[in-house]
């Protein structure tokens, strides 16, 4: 504009002074300028928050740690204000394990490491399709033989299993039952002839529409019924079948979603090729389907670990119920909201990390599948 | 699609005869089990002397019912009682969808929110209450939040007439008095009229293109005449205020505990996951159209109700409808907490009678009701703002 206006007169060209350099862009004072008192209404909010914050604050965290006790009995927590650590310390076996017996802890123990090392073998992908596959199905076998005790070594019951221990332990079953019995759901309500189809969504919606409390009752009261006298299946067991079936339907569901995203060119391809029909699904169809689900898959693991805590109303004591145990004990009465608080951290920390484990899968390639 | 060939296909209706046996089998394996499990259940019914069908219901419950909504005593039928359960369940279930979805806009919203602090906390509050069983959040509010609030004697009252104890909450109650049939004559009148100009502003608009707010209209219609009929009909609803009389609250409504800790651990739960899904919505709209949009110079009240939110429910709103779902499936947890839902009466019932099989059948049957309507319900709703496709 300026130079449009001058070339006119018969002046020289003279330019316009330079505009100042525009001012700090970055730094502390910016930033809570653009985030947190962006006009009136912004900061209005950010203050309310600022003092619910400042108010929150110090009384959790002296709840939680400063007027805390770390050491002593129930009677040194009595004499302070905050939480007593000292009762979740005193409990911690039997929170993990319930009233497992003390001296073979090491053998639950020992299948909690399988686990851990299979997840890690998983993330780092140094398990091929085939041997991985197998090392999931083999671990739950695998930790019921270590808790459990068979081949010579002392048996424990399955009344004796509680605790975290019996949480981790119906869900893992659980999935991994879970899923294979899903994937098969799905197939026959996808591809299945109409008898079979209609069985299959039957099965789903049915189990789909009513509350998993509906179906461990139906397990722990009904399943017995229905068998006859002379064959006895334990309430444990029967309670992890009514989970099985539970998630199975809703596995079906993520799977039949996966089914969906792989295009008919795929398996006409595969078909053209001379590949019979069932080795299409088997190798063609089902692993890229499982890829694509592989969010709401574990969204489906981490929602049945947290339906295990179920369980106590069916009476039995995993993670939750031993909780509530503990919070009743005489020698401790009065601590129920430090019990209560830990239980929130634990489940609150497996299925966060869960979640996390989920996202690196997916983003790594889970079983040597990379794009 | 079906990996069937076309050239094998016989008489069968158009399947191959191999299908047909498959079916076949598949048919008897499941005919012989269901027989199976019949001839087990009727000697097994036999064998603990339990009397099987619903002729139970017509007996005498003799169990107590701390909330009810109908009148109820323990003289009542097993069938009553059940159908006590069945609308505890519904009243729960109802409240706790509203409030969640209201908490769930407010957390949704707050997670987009160009406020730092605001989004921060918005994303604590999910991803807390996402990874924490809804058992123990119920466990924690009942025990824990509502067990410290203080005795009657010495209540919280937040504001006048609302007192928080750990014996419950207890509100004012509305009270209908004299003249309370005209003033709800003059409502439905109010209401009629305010659709009515709602019809016909939109016709307006249509015939000669003339927006007139026909919804705002309508609403300010039905607000001036209920106003003034309430007034002229003499004010025909009192109000009774709770009062601490002796060692409780008498008076006004009261909210059990088991209520109160019950909808609140379903709120908080479901609220979480229904803010997720109006994040995911608000994402899903391409930032480029509100931009286009502000530089065309349109008010960023039609941005919202035009643009963002058609979109942005498209989303939403499918999976919201699994989430009511979910919720009124959760409140059966109410049997941990004590609250008498469908499942918890009807648990004791099985208690007492040892009738498991038609107690889960009606169970079954409910529920799948309840979502059948949700999902009639929301699709109905869905379907009016998806995108038509040609």
């Amino acid at each position: 504009m300026a130079y449009a206006m001058h070339s006119t007169s018969a002046e020289t060209f003279r330019p316009l002074a330079a505009r100042p350099a525009p001012g700090n862009n970055t730094g502390a004072i910016r930033w809570l300028q653009a985030n947190l008192f962006g006009g009136w209404f912004n900061s209005t909010i950010s203050l309310v928050l600022i003092g619910l914050v400042l108010w929150l604050l110090p009384a959790v965290s002296g709840w939680l740690l400063l007027d805390a006790t770390f050491a002593g009995d129930a009677e040194t927590c009595r004499q302070s204000a905050g939480a007593c650590w000292p009762f979740i310390v005193d409990k911690l076996p039997v929170l993990m394990v319930g009233v497992y017996p003390q001296e073979l802890i090491w053998r639950p123990g020992l299948a909690g490491l399988a686990l851990v090392v299979l997840a890690w073998l998983t993330y780092t992908n140094r398990l091929n399709g085939p041997m991985l596959i197998l090392s999931w199905l083999v671990l739950p076998l695998f930790a019921l033989v270590m808790i459990g005790g068979a081949f010579g070594m002392v048996e424990v019951e399955q009344s004796l299993w509680g605790g975290l221990m019996l949480s981790i332990l119906l869900a893992l079953v659980g999935v991994i039952v879970s899923i294979p019995l899903g994937v098969l759901l799905a197939l026959g309500r996808y591809y299945g002839s109409p008898l079979i189809k209609a069985l299959c969504v039957g099965f789903i919606e049915l189990v789909r529409g009513v509350p998993l409390i509906t179906i461990l009752f139906m397990a722990s009261v009904m399943l017995p019924m229905f068998m006859p006298p002379e064959m006895v299946i334990n309430n444990l067991m029967r309670i992890q079948i009514g989970m099985i079936l539970f998630s199975a339907a809703y596995m079906a569901e993520v799977v039949r979603g996966g089914l969906q995203a792989i295009p008919k060119g795929q398996t006409e391809a595969s078909l053209a090729l001379g590949v019979s029909p069932a080795r299409t699904v088997a190798f063609v169809v089902v692993p890229q389907a499982l890829r694509h689900v592989l969010p709401p898959l574990i969204g489906r693991c981490i929602a049945l670990f947290k339906d295990t805590s179920l369980v106590i109303i069916v009476g039995l004591l995993d993670f939750l119920g031993m909780i509530k145990n503990a919070a009743f004990d005489p020698e401790w009465l009065g601590f129920q909201t430090e019990a209560y608080v830990f239980a929130a951290f634990v489940y609150w920390l497996i299925c966060y990390n869960l979640s996390l484990y989920g996202r690196a899968l997916e983003t790594r390639g889970a079983g040597g599948a990379r794009r | 699609m079906s990996f069937k060939s076309k050239t094998r296909s016989t008489a069968w209706g158009g399947q191959s005869m191999g299908a047909v046996l498959v079916q076949a089998a598949v048919l008897g394996l499941v005919l012989s089990g269901v027989y199976v499990l019949f001839q087990n259940t009727q000697a097994n019914l036999q064998d603990r002397g339990i009397e099987s069908g619903f002729a139970f219901l017509g007996h005498e419950a003799g169990l107590p019912i701390g909330d009810s909504l109908i009148e109820y005593d323990p003289t009542r039928s097993y069938g009553y009682a059940f159908l006590v359960g069945i609308l505890n369940t519904l009243l729960v279930s109802a409240i706790a969808i509203i409030l969640s979805t209201i908490l769930g806009i407010l957390i949704g919203v707050a997670r987009v929110s160009s406020n730092w602090l605001l989004a921060k906390m918005a994303a604590i509050y999910v991803e807390a209450l996402r990874n924490i069983p809804l058992l123990l959040t119920l466990i924690f509010v009942y025990t824990v939040v509502i067990g410290s609030l203080p005795h009657p004697r010495d209540p919280i009252s937040p504001m006048d007439g609302v007192y928080l104890t750990k014996r419950g909450v207890f509100v004012p109650r509305p009270v209908v008095e004299d003249g309370f049939q005209i003033f709800l004559l003059a409502t439905v009148i109010a209401a009629a009229m305010a659709a009515s100009f709602w019809i016909w502003a939109r016709n307006h608009k249509r015939t000669t293109g003339r927006s007139v707010p026909g919804f705002l209209g309508g609403l300010a219609l039905f607000t001036a005449i209920t106003t003034l009929a309430f007034f002229a009909s003499g004010s025909p609803v009192g109000v009774e205020v709770p009062a601490y009389r002796g060692l409780n609250f008498a008076g006004g409504l009261t909210l059990k505990p088991e209520f109160v800790s019950l909808v609140t651990g379903l709120v908080l739960y479901t609220a979480a996951y229904i803010g997720e899904n109006v994040r995911s919505g608000i994402a899903s709209v391409h930032p480029g159209q509100i931009e286009a949009a502000n530089a065309l110079g349109v008010s960023s009240g039609i941005v919202t109700r035009l643009i963002m939110l058609p979109q942005a429910l498209r989303v939403t709103i499918p999976a919201t409808t699994n989430d009511y779902a979910s919720l009124v499936k959760n409140s059966s947890l109410a049997v941990a907490i004590g609250f008498p839902d469908m499942v918890s009466i009807g648990g004791t019932i099985i208690g007492q009678n040892g009738q498991a099989i038609e107690i889960i059948a009606m169970w079954m049957a409910v529920y799948l009701t309840i979502n059948l309507l949700i999902s009639v319900a929301m699709n109905f709703l869905n379907s009016r703002v998806q995108i038509v496709e040609r």
